[in-house]
């Protein structure tokens, strides 16, 4: 069975270019495109890995990430942030919230592949 | 039906009531309750109204027009100068001043010989003043008992010789009541106060009396006046005589200070300084309401006894009792009497105590005869001396009057007082504001001065007395022509008083300038220039103290004020000085540099400064402190002043800099944080067309095998990202060029109907392809602005795209474009029937990277500058950009262009 991914960005053209590659990558993709949404969608989805924007409207990368972590249910779940703001302390900050990952923007696709795949342990 | 004895019975009565007034106001002052107000202090500076105002103005007016006037323009100039006379009140309140003599002799290191020549030329120059008081009273008594029914026999005495011996001892009571010789007087202040309002009602009440009842009121008796020829030339202004008004306004400015009088009212008897302020005001209307009258009365006079040679200087009299108004007459003469009395009391007082203080005890404090008495209470030798005194000066004037009295007409003679107190001038003016002058340059300031006014001005008098030849006055001394008394230096041209002014200065203030600037100060003198011109930095004593060394005794101190001031108040005196000092019993006193200066201070008050300067240093051992050292201490003191001063600026500015600083700092890293916030921003705003880009190149590149579809599609995304992104960097620039201020500008004549005319063709097609409904209204013929066509485009086309990209499309949207005008302005609205903004985002969509609403779909559109940069546009036109809207109310876009003022 297919690991399931979650894609939630504000940039429709963003969202295009993930949900293509990560589909060719074999995965199962979902897209939601502000906060609210993906809550929402992780609870009905249930992915494995969440792609997640920091800068979108409704709720922020970072409180979608604070709320996802305070549910334990959802403890096994992998967050990678993406962010097109580069500045260390909100690096460290993603991280201490308690994201997985932090990858800038623009990133490889190569690269962003091979993490993916690291973190869900298909490498 | 008037008499004699009932005119006797009546001054006696008033005088009475003048001593209740004195006497009150002295009881108060002994309770610490002064009665002495701002009103009390104005009216008592009326003093300087004297007989010479009420009789002798209408005599003047009735020769010399208006120029009467200038005697009352002078006071009121000089009164301005309150900082000058604050100052010298302050002056004499720190050195307890008792005359004019004490002034100016203090100031020049206490020097008895100063202020014995000052006393010589105010007595000198007081007595024919005097006189002129004399005979104004003798002359008001002649014309009362010259009417038949009247005739009272004086005794067989010179009326004139009974008026000053009346007077003598009526001062005397007044002015020598207290046995405490301090230098004030409240009583006589209040009396005067009194008496100056006697006089102004006596003198209103005989100009209405002549105005309204003799005539039909001013203009009926101007109008009658102007038909004489010879009177009308005296309601004209005379340019030929501008000289002399000039001397006679100059010579009554200094004569409200230096008369002896007008010194002791206004400086020596000041209780309060803040009094001078109503003064300032009060005085000069009294000088008003008192002159009013003088032309009526004079025109009126010289109308109604036109051909009978009567005396002008009794008109106030004689045209009453014309009129048979009798009471009216007898008011007048107590409103005369009142003039003559208050000046003779206050005159007499001031120089008695001047003869006292600064001749009469500097002898006996020379003589063998006053230490064998030292054991005795010297309080009653001072009164006595005072009242001798007040007999002598009198009794001088009455001896002037009868010798030269009938030589000028009352105005002469007031005038040469005037002259010779005006000496006194350049030595108390210098003294208080440069401390360069010098004792011997106020000697022979004075000295020179003094000569000239004797030569030109009080001996030509004499001349013309018949007393002397009047040969010098002629001819010349010696038969030298450019000596003659009254064109000296072949200075023809001028009147008597303006030529002797002339000289006499110009004398006084070289001498008193040449000699001062060759002449090094002793230490006393230096000691005191500083206290004089300083005087408001030294408000404390410790100065004082500090410039006296030496050992003194206590009993030889306290005997000394004992002496002097009397046993009672010598120790009322010290336990007041003990209770400041935060002692219960003077006893106890340390006799130290501070006791000898209260002590000195004490009797200063009592016999004048040099002689207690005089006094003290006999019962101590005084080290001489050269003045080299007192230099020393006085420059510490201003040095350390100076420095704290100086600190004190630098810290209040360091304070200031600190503060400044500290806002600048602030401002820098706000600007800081903008910056970055800014850099952040536009850097993910860079990186976000560029992560799109990059992710479907990369995966373009990676597998050729990708469908024709999904590449064409890739492809269209690269270009719109690419595209979006070039309109980022050009609005980024464009932004940094109209913040830089290095935008260009192309201003011309703009019409801006035609600017959103064009605009709005320009967008047709995308209103069109989103079915989006676009119409306007714009008014035609406006009035061209001054703007950037292109930018102001710009603006258009920025709000056109906003509002269609924010309302519903497929035939839902509207978009209305409105143009209009007012006197001020033009005025473009942009309104849509979008989603509407909070008020919150009315604010914010007008700053950076911030847009309204979620634009989610039309994202790729906007950069989050366009209305920023819009914003920019309008302001440097010198117009205003906002937006009024409600959520779902659709929101109205409005923006402003001035247009050019009428002076444009």
């Amino acid at each position: 069975m297919s690991k399931k991914i979650l894609i939630v960005d504000d940039e429709p053209n963003i969202v295009i270019s993930l949900e293509f590659l990560m589909k060719k990558e074999g995965f199962e993709v979902a897209v939601a495109t502000d906060g609210d949404e993906a809550l929402a969608k992780v609870a009905e989805f249930n992915p494995d890995l969440l792609l997640l924007d920091v800068m979108m409207p409704k709720k922020s990368g970072f409180e979608v990430c604070e709320a996802l972590r305070a549910d334990p249910d959802r403890a096994g779940l992998l967050i990678v942030m993406l962010t097109a703001k580069g500045r260390d302390t909100e690096v460290a900050k993603g991280l201490a919230i308690g994201a997985d990952a932090y990858v800038t923007k623009p990133f490889s696709t190569k690269e962003l592949v091979v993490k993916v795949k690291d973190m869900l342990g298909l490498a | 039906m008037l008499s004699g004895w009932f005119i006797v019975l009546l001054s006696a009565t008033y005088i009475g009531v003048l001593f209740a007034v004195a006497r009150f106001g002295d009881a108060r002052a002994d309770a610490g309750r002064s009665i002495i107000s701002a009103n009390v202090y104005a009216l008592s500076l009326a003093v300087y109204c004297t007989s010479w105002t009420f009789f002798g103005s209408v005599g003047r007016a009735t020769s010399g027009g208006l120029s009467f006037l200038t005697i009352y323009l002078g006071p009121t100039l000089m009164l301005l100068c309150v900082g000058v006379i604050v100052k010298m009140i302050r002056i004499a309140k720190a050195q307890r001043i008792t005359s004019i003599a004490d002034f100016i002799a203090s100031r020049y290191g206490k020097s008895q010989l100063l202020a014995g020549l000052v006393t010589v030329i105010a007595v000198i120059g007081i007595v024919p003043y005097i006189a002129l008081q004399l005979k104004a009273v003798a002359a008001s008594l002649d014309v009362l008992f010259d009417q038949p029914g009247h005739a009272i026999h004086l005794w067989g005495i010179d009326s004139t010789l009974l008026v000053a011996a009346v007077l003598a001892l009526f001062t005397i009571l007044f002015g020598t009541r207290h046995l405490d010789a301090t230098e004030r007087h409240e009583g006589m202040v209040a009396a005067v106060a009194f008496e100056s309002v006697v006089k102004l009602v006596a003198f209103i009440a005989v100009g209405v009396f002549v105005t309204y009842g003799m005539f039909d009121g001013f203009s009926d008796l101007f109008r009658r006046a102007a038909a004489h020829p010879e009177l009308a030339g005296l309601l004209e202004l005379d340019a030929s005589r501008a000289g002399t008004w000039a001397a006679m306004i100059l010579l009554s400015a200094l004569a409200i200070v230096f008369l002896p009088r007008q010194f002791q009212v206004m400086v020596v008897e000041n209780v309060d300084e803040s009094h001078l302020k109503r003064a300032v005001w009060l005085f000069p209307l009294y000088l008003l309401l008192i002159n009013i009258f003088v032309l009526p009365v004079a025109l009126g006079g010289l109308m109604h006894f036109s051909g009978q040679g009567a005396n002008p200087d009794t008109f106030v009299l004689t045209l009453p009792l014309s009129q048979g108004a009798e009471s009216l007459a007898l008011f007048v003469f107590i409103g005369g009497l009142s003039a003559a009395t208050g000046m003779v009391i206050v005159e007499t007082i001031a120089l008695s105590t001047m003869i006292c203080n600064d001749l009469v005890m500097p002898a006996l404090l020379r003589s063998t005869w006053l230490k064998m008495e030292k054991r005795g209470d010297l309080s009653g030798l001072l009164i006595g001396i005072r009242r001798v005194a007040i007999v002598l000066i009198l009794l001088l004037g009455y001896v002037y009057f009868k010798a030269a009295g009938e030589a000028y007409a009352l105005v002469g003679i007031g005038l040469i007082s005037f002259a010779a107190v005006a000496q006194f001038a350049p030595a108390l003016f210098g003294g208080m504001y440069w401390k360069q002058a010098t004792r011997a340059g106020a000697l022979a300031g004075l000295l020179a001065g003094f000569s000239v006014w004797l030569y030109t001005l009080l001996l030509p008098s004499f001349a013309r007395s018949g007393w002397i030849g009047n040969g010098f006055v002629e001819h010349g001394l010696f038969g030298i022509e450019w000596l003659r008394a009254q064109a000296l230096f072949g200075l023809t041209g001028l009147d008597e008083i303006s030529h002797c002014l002339w000289w006499s200065m110009l004398a006084n203030i070289g001498a008193y300038v040449v000699v001062s600037l060759s002449t090094v100060p002793d230490a006393l003198e230096a000691g005191q220039a500083e206290r004089f011109v300083d005087v408001f930095r030294h408000a404390q004593r410790a100065p004082d103290a500090r410039l006296w060394r030496g050992n003194a005794s206590l009993k030889e101190l306290v005997d000394l004020l004992e002496r002097f001031l009397g046993p009672a108040r010598a120790r009322q005196q010290l336990a007041a000085y003990a209770r400041s000092r935060g002692q219960r019993d003077w006893h106890g006193l340390p006799p130290d540099a501070e006791f000898v200066h209260f002590a000195e201070g004490e009797l200063a008050g009592a016999i004048g400064s040099a002689s207690a300067r005089a006094m003290v240093s006999s019962v101590t051992r005084e080290e001489d402190l050269g003045l080299e050292e007192v230099l020393d201490i006085l420059d510490e003191a201003t040095q350390v002043r100076a420095y704290s001063r100086e600190l004190e600026a630098k810290q209040q500015a360091l304070e200031v800099a600190t503060g400044e600083l500290r806002e600048a700092n602030e401002r820098l890293r706000e600007l800081d944080r903008m910056k970055d916030d800014f850099i952040s921003t536009v850097t993910h705003e860079l990186r976000t067309p560029l992560t799109s880009i990059r992710a479907l190149s990369e995966m373009l590149h990676e597998d050729p095998k990708l469908e024709l579809e999904e590449r064409r599609r890739f492809l269209g995304i690269i270009v719109s990202e690419t595209e979006r992104l070039t309109r980022l960097i050009n609005q980024i620039l464009d932004m940094a060029k109209l913040e830089s201020g290095r935008a260009e500008w192309t201003t011309a004549d703009v019409d801006v109907s035609e600017v959103v005319r064009e605009s709005m063709n320009a967008l047709e097609q995308l209103f069109h392809e989103k079915g989006v409904h676009l119409d306007s209204d714009l008014a035609d013929r406006l009035p061209p602005v001054q703007a950037d066509r292109d930018r102001l485009t710009q603006v258009v086309v920025n709000l056109l795209s906003n509002a269609v990209k924010f309302v519903p499309g497929g035939g839902k949207g509207r978009v209305r474009v409105g143009v209009s005008a007012d006197e001020k302005a033009v005025r473009v609205t942009v309104a849509d029937n979008g989603p509407g903004l909070t008020a919150e985002e009315c604010g914010v969509i007008f700053e950076k990277f911030r847009q309204g609403g979620n634009t989610m779909t039309d994202k790729p559109q906007g950069t989050g500058l366009g209305l920023p940069i819009s914003r920019q546009i309008v302001e440097y036109f010198g117009g205003k950009l906002w937006v009024e809207s409600a959520p779902g109310a659709g929101a109205t876009f409005i923006f402003t262009v001035p247009l050019p003022g009428p002076e444009a």
